[in-house]
C-alpha cells in the first residue's frame, strides 16, 4: 500500500459509483449532461481497465496478483480486491462493451425510459466489482449490485413482453442469490473464512468429517453460478429475457451471463485444483456434462428460433455451455483457448444484439416498440428523434453495411473461419486432441458438440439472413453513424483478434497458467488469521 | 435450541419453496420472502448458537470464540437482509407493472387455457 498507483485498483468501482450517484442528483431532465457524464465515466473506466491490463501483464510469474486492502485492514479481517490477468481481461471486455452499448443507446434508447444512465453506471460498477473482488461475500454483494441494475435495464422502455420476461428473470435470480447465500454461509461455517485465497489454503486441511459439508456448500454455490450462466436445465429464462430486453441492455447482458462462468473458472480452479487434497477436481464431471447439455439445448433453441433476437439467445447458451465444458477439461491450454473464445463470443454476441435492432427497425416489430415508448415519454422526444433520423443514410449503403456486419457476426458466432470464433474453437481443441497422448472420451464429445453447434448456428444464421435481407426487399434501412459505429467497433475488435492473435493468446496463456497454479493467487494475498477455535482470534 | 431453529428454518424454506412454485405473483413474493427469512436464519446459525455472548471484544481483552459470538455471520446477515428488502421492493413494483400490462396476476401473464 504505497503511493497513489495502488489506488488504481479501486477506481473501476468508484468511478461508475460516483458518476451514477451524481447522475441521480442531476435529475432526468438534463439528458445531455447525463449522456456526457456517462460517456466520460465509461471512457475513464476503459482507460483504467487498460492501465490495469498493463499492470497485471507486467507482474512476474510467482507474483501474479496485486492486492488492494480496503481501508488498509489486514487481509484476514478486511475485504481485499485482487487484480490478476484474468480480472484485467474481464475488466477490459466489460468497458469495451459498455462503451459500445452506451454510444448505441445515445441514438435513441436512453430516452425510452427513466434512469437509464445511472442504472448503466451501476451495472458497470457491479461487473467490475465482481471481477476484482477477492472475497466470497463481497462477490455476492457485487453480484446483487450488478443484478439489481440489470433488472432495471432489462425493464428499460417497459413493454408487456419486457415486464413479463423480466419478472421471470428476477424471480430466478433472487432464488439463485438465496442459494449463493446458503453456499457462502456453509463454506464460512466449515472453514471460518470468506477470503478466497485463505479458503484455497484451508481446503486441503479440512477434517474428513467436515469435507462432505464443505463440498455440499461449494456445490450449492456452484448451482447459483450456473443459474447465472444459464446452464441446462437452469437456463430456460435466458433466451426470452435477452430477446425481450432493449438492444443496449441486451448487449450488456451478454457479459452478465459470463460472470457466472468467470466465478466458476476462478473458484473451481482455485479451490479444487491439484493442491486441494481429497477434494481435487470436485464436480468436474458435472461441469462437463452440464456444459455439453447446454450446448445441445442451445443448439435446439438456435434452430427453433423464429426471431433473430431469440437466435442470439440460443448463441449465448451455446457459448456458455462451450466455455463450461472447456473449463471442466482442466487443461491449461484449453483454458487459454476458452478465454479467447469468451472474449470473441462476448464481443460477437453484443455486436449482434445491437445489429438486430438496426435491421429489425426497417421491419415492423421494432417500430412498434419504439412507437409505444415514444407515446409514453412525450412528443418532444419524437420531434427530436424524427429530425435526427432524417439525417440517416438511406439504402443501399446502409443495407450493404448491415449485411456485411451480419455476415461477420454469423461467422464469429458459428465459429467459422476466418474470424475469431474459429480461432477460439481451434485453440480449445488443439491441446485436447494433441498427438502423442490419446484424447479422452470427453474431448471427442466436446469436439462433436462444437462441430454440431457450429453447423446448427450456420443454418439458423443463413435462414435469418435470407429472411431479413433478401425476402423483404422493401425494407428501408436507416442507420446513423452513432448506431452502426459501436457495432463496427465490436466487430473490428473481433477482426483484430483474428489478425493479431499472438499477443492476446500469450496474455491469456499466462492468465490460464496462473489460474491453474492457485498457489500464486493464494500466496499473493496475505492472510494471517489462525483457524477459528485455536486460542486468540486476533 | 438447535433443533427448534432447524425446524423453523426447514418449515420456512419448505413453505417458501412451495409458494415460489405457485402461479400467482403475490404467492411468489411471499414465497421469496419466506425463503429469504429461512436463509437469513441459516446464515445467522452458522456462527454457532449462543445466548448472552457479545460479538464485540471488551478493551484490552483477547477474546476466544468460546466466550464471544462470531460477529461475521451477524454482519453477513445484516447485509443479506438489506439486499433482500431492496430486491423484494423492486419485485413488488415489477409485479404491479405486470398486473397493469396484462390484467392478470398469473406469472405468465395469461390464465391457464386462455
Amino acid at each position: 500500500m504505497s503511493g497513489w498507483g495502488d489506488h488504481l485498483l479501486i477506481l473501476p468501482i468508484l468511478v461508475p459509483l460516483i458518476a451514477g450517484a451524481v447522475m441521480i442528483l442531476i435529475g432526468e431532465r438534463r439528458r445531455r449532461t447525463l449522456a456526457a457524464l456517462g460517456v466520460v465515466s465509461t471512457l475513464a473506466v476503459a482507460a483504467l481497465a487498460l492501465a490495469l491490463l498493463g499492470i497485471a501483464g507486467t507482474a512476474e510469474p510467482g507474483a501474479m496478483v496485486r492486492v488492494y486492502r480496503l481501508g488498509d485492514w489486514p487481509a484476514a479481517f478486511g475485504i481485499v480486491l485482487v487484480l490478476d490477468r484474468l480480472a484485467a481481461v474481464m475488466l477490459v471486455l466489460t468497458s469495451v462493451l459498455a462503451l459500445a452499448a452506451l454510444v448505441f443507446a445515445l441514438a435513441r434508447w436512453h430516452r425510452a425510459g427513466t434512469y437509464f444512465h445511472p442504472l448503466f453506471q451501476f451495472q458497470i460498477m457491479g461487473l467490475n466489482g465482481a471481477f476484482l473482488t477477492g472475497d466470497l461475500f463481497n462477490l455476492f454483494v457485487f453480484f446483487e449490485v450488478m443484478l439489481a441494475a440489470s433488472y432495471g435495464l432489462a425493464l428499460h422502455g417497459s413493454t408487456r413482453l419486457r415486464v413479463q420476461s423480466a419478472m421471470h428473470y428476477i424471480v430466478i435470480n433472487l432464488v439463485a442469490s438465496l442459494l449463493f447465500l446458503i453456499g457462502v454461509s456453509v463454506i464460512y461455517g466449515v472453514t471460518g473464512t470468506l477470503n478466497m485465497a485463505d479458503l484455497a489454503g484451508r481446503i486441503p486441511s479440512i477434517a474428513a468429517a467436515d469435507r462432505g459439508l464443505m463440498e455440499a456448500g461449494c456445490a450449492v454455490l456452484g448451482v447459483a453460478f450456473v443459474i447465472k450462466a444459464a446452464i441446462w436445465p437452469l437456463g430456460f429464462w435466458l433466451p426470452t429475457t435477452y430477446a425481450a430486453a432493449s438492444a443496449p441492455a441486451a448487449a450488456m447482458l451478454s457479459i452478465l451471463s459470463k460472470v457466472g462462468i468467470y466465478a466458476i473458472l476462478r473458484l473451481w480452479l482455485l479451490l479444487f485444483g491439484d493442491d486441494a487434497g481429497a477434494s481435487a477436481g470436485f464436480g468436474g464431471t458435472w461441469l462437463l456434462v452440464g456444459g455439453l447439455a447446454t450446448i445441445g439445448f442451445g443448439s435446439v433453441v438456435v434452430l427453433a428460433a423464429q426471431s433473430a433476437a431469440r437466435l442470439v439467445g440460443g448463441c449465448v447458451l451455446v457459448s456458455s455451455g462451450t466455455l463450461l465444458a472447456a473449463i471442466a477439461m482442466g487443461v491449461v491450454g484449453v483454458t487459454q483457448g476458452a478465454l479467447f473464445y469468451l472474449a470473441s463470443s462476448v464481443l460477437g454476441i453484443a455486436a449482434f444484439f445491437l445489429l438486430i435492432e438496426l435491421f429489425e427497425r426497417g421491419r415492423d416489430a421494432g417500430a412498434d416498440v419504439l412507437a409505444v415508448t415514444r407515446e409514453a415519454f412525450g412528443e418532444e422526444d419524437e420531434v427530436l428523434s424524427e429530425s435526427e433520423e432524417s439525417a440517416g443514410i438511406a439504402i443501399p449503403v446502409g443495407t450493404a453495411v448491415l449485411g456485411l456486419s451480419f455476415i461477420a457476426c454469423a461467422l464469429i458466432l458459428a465459429g467459422l473461419p476466418p474470424l475469431s470464433g474459429f480461432v477460439g474453437k481451434l485453440a480449445m481443441l488443439v491441446p485436447l486432441l494433441a498427438p502423442g497422448e490419446a484424447p479422452s472420451a470427453g474431448a471427442w464429445v466436446l469436439l462433436g458438440a462444437l462441430l454440431v453447434s457450429g453447423l446448427v448456428t450456420t443454418i439458423a444464421m443463413v435462414r435469418t439472413g435470407i429472411d431479413v435481407f433478401w425476402a423483404s426487399p422493401d425494407s428501408v434501412a436507416r442507420i446513423r453513424l452513432v448506431e452502426i459505429g459501436p457495432v463496427l467497433l465490436l466487430l473490428g475488435l473481433c477482426i483484430a483478434l483474428t489478425a493479431k492473435p499472438q499477443p492476446v493468446m500469450q496474455y491469456l496463456g499466462a492468465a490460464a497458467a496462473s489460474l491453474h497454479q492457485p498457489q500464486d493467487y493464494a500466496g499473493g494475498v496475505p492472510t494471517d488469521r489462525p483457524p477459528p477455535g485455536e486460542g486468540k482470534a486476533r | 435450541m438447535e433443533t427448534i431453529l432447524a425446524i423453523a428454518i426447514g418449515v420456512l424454506a419448505a413453505s417458501g419453496t412451495w409458494l415460489v412454485l405457485r402461479p400467482r405473483t403475490f404467492q411468489v413474493v411471499i414465497g421469496l420472502s419466506l425463503l429469504s427469512y429461512a436463509v437469513n436464519l441459516f446464515i445467522f446459525s452458522t456462527g454457532g448458537l449462543r445466548t448472552g455472548a457479545a460479538p464485540v471484544l471488551a478493551p484490552g481483552e483477547a477474546g476466544t470464540l468460546a466466550g464471544y459470538a462470531d460477529p461475521v455471520p451477524q454482519a453477513l446477515v445484516l447485509t443479506a437482509i438489506v439486499i433482500g428488502f431492496a430486491t423484494t421492493a423492486l419485485f413488488l413494483v415489477v409485479l404491479l407493472a405486470a398486473r397493469g400490462f396484462t390484467g392478470t396476476d398469473h406469472v405468465d401473464g395469461r390464465e391457464k387455457g386462455s
